[in-house]
């Protein structure tokens, strides 16, 4: 009888250690966010340079498809490097990664769409109302 | 005999990896999200529905500027600050996007000291932060002041295409107000993580619930996507 309570104490108290680590581990995930302070400091020089490359695109008054690309190549550049580092995102689960990267992505439909509607209306301005105006 | 199982059932088994995680996370009937919590995933689900706000936004500037058959303003010409003898095109917008990064680097710093549990330097970087984003929020007002002085309004500008005023109000003033936003978040939490909340778990005033260091992690999604905002505006409107 006897042996049966200490031993049932003996469970109690293992399974009230689990549950400790099972919510300290669930509420911070420590183990999964935690990266060393250089990593940042790298990321943050890189966000640096490449804020500076395309500040220097426009002071170097660079034209055409050069400037655009330039520019959206180090925006997509900078903002990779936030979301992947500075938010985590390189760490989760991709069931996560993808449910919040995924849709905005979508957006390019949009884009599109929008792209061709304002050509229509820019082509119907220059037909009918530029000429006059 | 049932505690045992109870036991051995704490300790969940390794979850899968790639395609087959996917597959494993979604399709077993309890929550998708294995390590992340309510609060951090509701903060990127928001930050979704913001995004979509922006895009919205940065999109219908888009569509204003590729319709227009009036010139639009060169932004490189209309935000260049004279300095001294010399004309610099778009300095403070320059230094602004610097303010921004090194405020999103003094916050990653922040949550990295927070889950070291070492609450007086997590409350001094996201002080810190909250300086850097105050700053910008001024550099800003400054901005404003100068393009409304010359005569920029919602509908109307001396130099071209009129919605280039409403443009600009609509996108940096809603950029803005994230910005201001995100200085009170980060004061009123440095405020929790200095008083030592989440060390001896003091509930909150409002929910009655503990607090943990990953609200530094919450708050920091937010700031950084403030600065990821800022961007995309940072190429698509000023630098196009």
């Amino acid at each position: 009888m006897t042996n049966v309570a200490v031993h049932l104490e003996a469970k109690q108290h293992a399974l009230q250690a689990h549950m400790d680590d099972a919510s300290a581990s669930g509420a911070t995930h420590t183990k999964g966010q935690q990266h060393p302070i250089k990593l940042y400091l790298v990321v943050w020089g890189w966000l640096f340079v490449l804020s500076t490359c395309s500040y220097l695109v426009d002071y170097f008054g660079l034209h055409g498809h050069l400037r655009w690309s330039l520019i959206l190549l180090f925006m997509v550049l900078k903002a990779g490097l936030i979301v992947a580092v500075f938010m985590h995102m390189a760490w989760e689960r991709l069931a996560f990664a993808y449910a919040i990267l995924l849709p905005p992505v979508l957006v390019l439909v949009f884009v599109t769409i929008m792209v061709l509607e304002s050509d229509y209306t820019h082509l119907l301005r220059v037909l009918f109302f530029a000429s006059t105006a | 005999m049932a505690e045992t199982a109870l036991i051995n059932n704490v300790e969940p088994p390794a979850r899968p990896a790639g395609w087959r995680g996917i597959a494993a996370d979604w399709s077993s009937d309890q929550r998708a999200f294995k390590n992340v919590s309510w609060g951090k995933a509701m903060m990127w689900i928001f930050l979704l529905s913001d995004t979509f706000i922006f895009s919205c936004f940065l999109l219908s500037y888009m569509t204003a500027r590729m319709s227009t058959t009036v010139p639009w303003p060169n932004p490189s010409e209309v935000f260049a600050l004279t300095i001294g003898e010399k004309k610099i095109p778009l300095i403070l917008i320059a230094i602004m996007t610097f303010i921004l990064i090194s405020s999103s680097g003094t916050m990653a710093m922040a949550v990295n000291f927070g889950y070291r549990r070492d609450r007086v330097k997590t409350a001094a970087l996201m002080l810190a932060t909250a300086a850097f984003g105050a700053t910008f929020v001024g550099m800003q007002a400054f901005e404003w002041t100068k393009l409304i002085v010359e005569g920029v309004r919602p509908w109307g500008n001396p130099w071209g295409a009129a919605q280039f005023g409403s443009s600009f109000f609509m996108i940096t003033g809603f950029h803005g107000t994230h910005v201001t936003i995100g200085v009170i978040f980060l004061i009123a939490i440095a405020r929790k993580v200095l008083r030592g909340d989440f060390d001896v778990e003091r509930r909150g005033f409002f929910t009655s619930r503990k607090g943990h260091y990953e609200i530094v992690e919450i708050t920091g999604l937010y700031w950084h996507f403030v600065d990821l905002v800022w961007v995309f505006i940072f190429a698509l409107f000023y630098l196009w």
